[in-house]
């Protein structure tokens, strides 16, 4: 089920601003792969381009090449739509549809795009979803409540379920636990260990302990200066970065010495 | 040598956080001071009601802030002044609603029987008739009008906010939509006579016109109250749609405007209001007629606005009856919008977003 990512030449404009240059780099299925770096360098814009999301924002264009599991996302004959369906995301501040119950937020993947589903199905995937996102037990009692009244870690949680209920192969995680207490936190990241059995796993985020905790493969941005493109400095195995990396750069960033 | 010790720091008395005040009940003391001089002097003087009444104002107004600058600080004193504006400006602003509430209730709650309601003018030679012929015609006319600018202005909206950002399409259509903002209704009624008398012959009159006319009037209004409830959805919200892989008219279908479906309700409510009103345009394209007509789109039509009109500027023989009945059909009208009013909060409440607590 889960996909390999391919990225080669790959850069990313906002109308003729370039903000991320030539990244390449190829992301392992089935396992948890962290990017790091300080703010502004492009780690999330590059995250966006893995399922076309960052088209979204007027003027954004790419060049280059993205392969996921062999398909080229950027050939003219993709529709962005199928390509959402099948790599996930989830976002920094958790989203959950305001209208819709738990339960409803649970299905929105698939009620959204009317797909045919009986109640008992529907009843079926609501329950695996949950319990995949460690979420089952806390809300069981009440999936009928709107999905706003959950806390933050549930909520972000909620749409972890959400994400899973449609099934992709690969799931983008922009910044899970930056909104979080330590507890949702490390909710979120046992989870995250059980996803990897069966889902490509790409998580950008600050916390650096995080990711040497959750990852096994790091990639570090960074940027030149403020107005610079972003570019990938060096990818290599989480152990390897956090302890010999190959990079100057890498090592003063991960050691405090800036950034 | 000798050293000079300097003196040893003076120790600051501790600043106070207290400070005089007046009593609690100051401004309603303000209030009983101010309208006891305000009558005595006015009265003395043999002014009516209304001198008097801005005199008592005047003097509360003044009262208070000299009463609080010697008392109290002078931010006090500013912050006394400030809120008795306010005050006195909320009354004065609530005068003349509470003045045609009382007026229309008085005049026109005696005219209001089960006749009246129930049947029409059609052969009421002398004695009160009824104005079921208008109430038919308002909401015929009304709804018709709503049928047709909803989803236009709906639509207008969903294309300004989500597909035409930052393009020249959507600059000159905001552009055109509040120059409809300001067409006076009566060219509305105009047009919508014209363009039926351009179609089918002139002289047509019947209750459609009237409902394209208020169409006219209607669509800026749900456009721009639309426009805004739909930019107030997050963003995030689409964004978490279109990773779920959701298409954009479906999202907008079923994320975005449910999202904003309590403040669109709103918005269309007001614009009813707005429209449900309007004489002059159903004057002129939807007639005038005694009988009752529920076929929209044949015969001429009466609605509320327009039966006190004729009943103000073509009284018959019968002038009391005639005025009275004016006062009645005003009444009909205003609770017809309040209804609409209540029943828009009561769906905005139903249908906004649960926040679960």
């Amino acid at each position: 089920m889960a996909k390999s990512i391919d990225v080669s030449d790959l850069n990313i404009y906002y109308s003729d601003f370039l903000a991320v240059e030539g990244v390449n780099m190829t992301i392992k299925a089935r396992s948890v792969t962290a990017l790091i770096g300080p703010s502004g360098c492009g780690k999330s814009t590059f995250l966006r381009t893995l399922n076309r999301m960052h088209e979204v924002i007027p003027g954004a264009r790419v060049e280059g090449k993205v392969m996921v599991g062999g398909q080229s996302l950027y050939d003219s004959d993709v529709d962005p739509v199928e390509v959402r369906r099948m790599v996930g995301m989830v976002f920094q501040r958790p989203n959950p549809f305001p209208t819709m119950s738990i339960y409803e937020n649970v299905l929105a993947g698939v009620r959204l795009n009317s797909k045919r589903i009986s109640k008992s199905d529907a009843d079926a995937l609501v329950e695996k979803s949950l319990q995949g996102a460690n979420l089952w037990n806390e809300v069981k009692e009440r999936l009928n409540k709107p999905g706003m009244g959950l806390s933050g870690g549930q909520q972000q949680r909620l749409c972890i379920a959400r994400a899973i209920a449609v099934e992709p192969e690969i799931l983008l995680m922009d910044e899970p636990c930056s909104a979080l207490d330590p507890i949702s936190t490390s909710a979120v990241e046992d989870l995250i260990h059980e996803l990897k059995e069966q889902y490509t796993i790409v998580i950008v985020t600050h916390n650096m302990q995080q990711a040497a905790r959750v990852s096994e493969d790091t990639a570090f941005f960074n940027l030149a200066a403020t107005g610079k493109p972003g570019k990938l400095i060096e990818m290599n195995p989480t152990k390897k970065i956090f302890s010999v990396p190959d990079e100057e750069a890498t090592e003063a960033y991960i050691s405090g010495r800036f950034g | 040598m000798t050293t000079e010790l300097s003196a040893p720091p003076t120790s600051k008395p501790l600043r106070s956080i207290k400070q005089p005040r007046l009593p609690k009940q100051a401004p309603l003391i303000a209030v009983a001071v101010a309208v006891a001089a305000g009558a005595l002097l006015g009265l003395s003087l043999g002014w009516g009601l209304a001198p008097i009444v801005v005199l008592a104002g005047l003097l509360y107004v003044i009262g208070l802030t000299v009463w609080s600058r010697i008392v109290e600080t002078p931010r006090a004193a500013t912050d006394r002044l400030i809120t008795s504006l306010v005050w006195v400006s909320l009354i004065i602003a609530l005068i003349p609603l509470v003045s045609l509430l009382t007026t229309v209730i008085t005049k026109g709650a005696p005219a209001i029987t089960g006749t009246f309601l129930s049947t029409s003018m059609r052969g009421v030679i002398s004695g009160p008739g009824g104005i079921n012929h208008a109430i038919i015609g308002t909401l015929l006319i009304t709804l018709g009008a709503t049928v047709m600018a909803v989803p236009i202005g709906l639509l207008t909206a969903v294309y300004l906010v989500e597909y035409g950002q930052g393009s020249r399409l959507a600059g000159a259509i905001r552009f055109l939509i509040d120059v409809m903002t300001g067409i006076p209704s009566i060219v509305a009624g105009l047009f919508a006579y014209a363009l039926f008398s351009l179609i089918l012959g002139p002289g047509t009159f019947f209750g459609f016109g009237g409902s394209v006319a208020l169409t006219i009037l209607m669509i800026p209004i749900v456009v721009r109250s639309s426009e805004e409830m739909l930019k107030l959805v997050p963003s995030d919200l689409r964004e978490a749609s279109y990773a779920l892989g959701v298409p954009k008219w479906r999202t907008i279908l079923k994320v975005v405007v449910p999202t904003a479906m309590a403040g669109i309700i709103t918005g269309i409510t007001l614009a009813i209001a707005r429209v449900i009103g309007e004489t002059a345009p159903l004057v002129i394209a939807a007639g005038v007629t005694d009988s009752i007509n529920t076929n929209l789109f044949s015969g001429q039509m009466t609605s509320l606005p327009v039966f006190v009109y004729n009943s103000y500027s073509n009284p018959g023989s019968e002038v009391d009856v005639a005025v009275q009945m004016a006062w009645g059909a005003a009444l009909v009208l205003i609770v017809i919008v309040m209804g609409l009013n209540i029943l828009a909060r009561v769906l905005g409440k139903i249908l906004s977003p649960k926040t679960g607590h």
